[in-house]
């Protein structure tokens, strides 16, 4: 089976300093993938590669979405051609209300589909519709993106977003992080709802917990801006259990080396 | 000497017999002052540490001249305000009551022209305006050439419901206006004057307009300065306020027209538990120049004041913002914040921003913050990372941060009109409609 994304031999700094050193990960349609890793060790470089961060400098390798390159696209055509990320940190966007940007991202992925844009009255249903699923006021939808939000309620926000837009990939970038319990069942439920067979995920977080209830086909160690281990999800309990000490998170040193 | 000084002195001098009020003695006698003065003063140039970044050469170079009489404006209807106003129009410097419609005032205040005012209630305005000398040369010059303007006197408890809506429209080639406005709001009253400027002609001209504003205890007042002067105007606006105990003062300025401006703003807290907000746009491009002149004295205990001005930079245009906060050595439990924000969106444009906090007292909080830069990496990528194109990211983010001071606009209906005229000056806004 073809892989929904293909990332090989990816390499790419930030501000000169080389993150990723040599990536490779296929994931195909339908499939979870988890990422689980140290601290700094390069799973927000990845999404944000992903997404097509300008500051973050690909130096080599490639990335093919439905066999196409995608490093080549800008962000917003990515996002269009069904690429989501869902942020580890929200930024906040004061003066720019939610309902702006949400219209303004429904109708951009609208218009590319060759969809008609929505008028004032379906939208405002679908996206009502939506708040609801994951249990979000409406009233979010006049303040301003993210801004004064709680952490939990902009990780909310993200998964909003996600349900309006219906990606075909979506990665989530420590989605978890912040939520209280009640709140990890609604995303959660929130994201199940949105798998089938042709969406793909990639989940990254740091507990063992969000798997449980987003249960990942695939777990990937990512250390030192490599994939160093990869299994089923009992990686994810074995990790939980040893850490991350037992990995090889370098490359070993060339046979030949002065001591 | 300076011979435009000398021309304008000349003006006034020549025009004093015939400016209203020129029949009785004390105005005869504040004209006569401020003439004066202004002779010693001169006019404001870079030397003035207020006057730093500003030029008034074009002042000095052309000879713009007061008119006798107001030009032709056949109506106004296009500026009305939809929610409904008391309109006073001025054309060229002159009330026109033909096209002003007061409406339904309630008891107990005085709505009229400042010509008006001089002719049928002059002892209302005798204290205030007879009062010491104009703090500058600009004020003097003002005084000196005043044609008419506006005189409001709320006694004590009164609300006015809609707004006061002042139109200033400017028509002829080479014209000076100049207006002088007295505001007076008694105790635990409360109005809104929208003070909106205007320009029908695309030559150049000259606006010299001036609100002296008194609020008694517990008055609650908001000014708003729109200056959408024509493109080659040089406009002086300035609003200065005394505050009594409790009084609450909200100035909005917008400042999108005109080659050169200048605001001055101006709050004095004479008695404590005073506050007051500032808030200020200005969205230029081309040459323009504004320059934005505010003070708030902290000059009694427990004053509270807010201050927020954004920036929208385009072309070669230049914008100045100057914040002065001064607290007393009594002035305790002074609580004052100010924030300067400014994009650029071209690398010609230019922002001179100062903070100038003068603090003495202790006890006080004060805070002060500036920026000048282009629009958010951060954000944009945000947006466009959600599927919204590079252009309209652009436009969603630099309406929202203008939209951050527009909002503080308590009129409904100006609001609308000043975010209607920020979209019509953003690139491409046509990819907005469908989504504000
Ligand atoms: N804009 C930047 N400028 C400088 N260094 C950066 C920048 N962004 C990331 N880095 C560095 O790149 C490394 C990888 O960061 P990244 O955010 O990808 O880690 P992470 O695996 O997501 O960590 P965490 O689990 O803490 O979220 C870190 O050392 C980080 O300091
Ligand atoms: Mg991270």
């Amino acid at each position: 089976m073809s892989s929904l994304i293909s990332i090989r031999n990816l390499t790419a700094s930030v501000e000169g300093k080389e993150i990723l050193k040599g990536l490779n990960l296929d994931i195909g349609p339908g499939e979870i993938h988890a990422i689980m890793g140290p601290n700094g060790s390069g799973k927000s470089t990845l999404s944000n590669v992903l997404a097509g961060r300008e500051n973050y400098q690909v130096t080599g390798g490639e990335v093919l979405f439905e066999g196409r390159d995608l490093l080549a696209l800008a962000p917003e055509e990515r996002a269009r051609e069904g690429i989501f990320l869902a942020f580890q940190y929200p930024v906040e966007i004061p003066g720019v209300s939610n309902v702006y940007l949400l219209k303004a991202a429904v109708n951009a992925l609208r218009k590319h589909r060759g969809l008609p844009e929505l008028d004032a009255m379906d939208f405002l249903t679908l996206v009502k519709q939506k708040m609801k699923s994951v249990e979000m006021n409406p009233e979010f939808l006049h303040r301003s993106v993210n801004e004064g939000f709680s952490g939990g309620e902009k990780k909310r926000n993200e998964i909003l977003q996600m349900t309006l837009l219906e990606p075909k990939f979506a990665i989530l970038d420590e989605t978890d992080s912040g939520l209280d319990i009640d709140a990890l069942k609604i995303v959660a439920d929130g994201v199940n709802r949105l798998r089938n067979p042709e969406r793909s995920m990639l989940v990254i977080t740091h507990y063992q917990r969000l798997l449980d209830y987003i249960v990942p086909d695939y777990v990937h160690v990512l250390s030192g801006g490599r994939i160093v281990k990869s299994g089923g999800k009992e990686l994810a309990l074995e990790l939980e259990e040893r850490g991350y000490g037992w990995l090889e998170t370098q490359p070993r040193a060339a046979a030949g080396r002065p001591a | 000497m300076n011979p435009a000084l000398d021309r304008y002195l000349a003006t006034g001098a020549a025009l004093a017999a015939r400016l209203p009020g020129s029949g009785l003695p004390w105005v005869r006698d504040w004209r006569e002052r401020a003439r004066r003065r202004l002779g010693e003063l001169g006019l404001p140039t870079h030397r003035h540490e207020a006057w730093k970044y500003t030029s008034l050469a074009a002042l000095e170079k052309q000879n713009f001249e007061p008119l006798a009489s107001p030009g032709t404006v056949n109506d106004v209807a296009a500026w009305q305000l939809p929610g409904g106003a008391h309109r006073l129009v001025l054309v060229d410097g002159h009330f026109v009551p033909g096209l002003s419609d007061l409406g339904r005032l309630p008891p107990r205040s005085v709505v009229k022209s400042f010509a008006d005012a001089l002719a049928q209630v002059p002892y209302l305005l005798e204290n205030v305006l007879g009062e010491g000398e104009e703090p500058d040369a600009l004020a003097a010059l003002n005084a000196a050439l005043a044609t008419d303007g506006v005189f409001i006197d709320l006694g004590d408890g009164v609300v006015v419901e809609q707004p006061i809506h002042v139109l200033y429209l400017s028509t002829a080639a080479g014209s000076m206006s100049t207006s002088r406005s007295l505001m007076l709001v008694g105790a635990g009253a409360s109005a809104t004057v929208v003070e909106e400027h205007l320009g029908l002609t695309a030559e150049a001209y000259f606006v010299n307009v001036r609100s002296e504003v008194r609020l008694a205890r517990e008055a609650r007042f908001e000014h708003l300065r729109l200056q959408r002067e024509g493109t080659k105007a040089q406009h002086l606006g300035a609003l200065r306020v005394r505050q009594a105990a409790g009084s609450q003062l909200i100035s909005q300025a917008v400042a999108m027209g005109a080659l050169v401006s200048r605001q001055d703003i101006a709050t004095h807290f004479a008695e404590p538990d005073c506050q007051a907000r500032l808030n200020g746009l200005y969205v230029l491009g081309g040459r323009q120049h504004a320059d934005h002149y505010t003070t708030i004295e902290h000059a009694s205990p427990r004053g509270t004041s807010r201050e927020l001005y954004h920036g929208i930079l385009d072309g070669h245009s230049r914008g100045v913002f100057t914040g002065r906060v001064l607290v007393a050595p009594h002035a305790v439990g002074t609580d004052a914040a100010q924030a300067n924000h400014n994009l650029l969106l071209s690398r010609e444009a230019e922002v001179d921003t100062r903070p100038q906090l003068e603090i003495y007292a202790d006890d006080v909080k004060c805070s002060h913050g500036a920026t000048v830069g282009q629009i958010d990496e951060n954000m944009l990528f945000y947006l466009r990372s959600r599927g919204v194109g590079l252009d309209l990211a652009r436009n969603l983010l630099l309406h929202g941060f203008a939209r951050e001071v527009l909002e503080k606009i308590g009129v409904a209906s100006v609001r609308e009109r000043l975010e209607q005229l920020l979209i019509e000056r953003l690139p491409e806004h046509e990819n907005l409609e469908g989504i504000l």
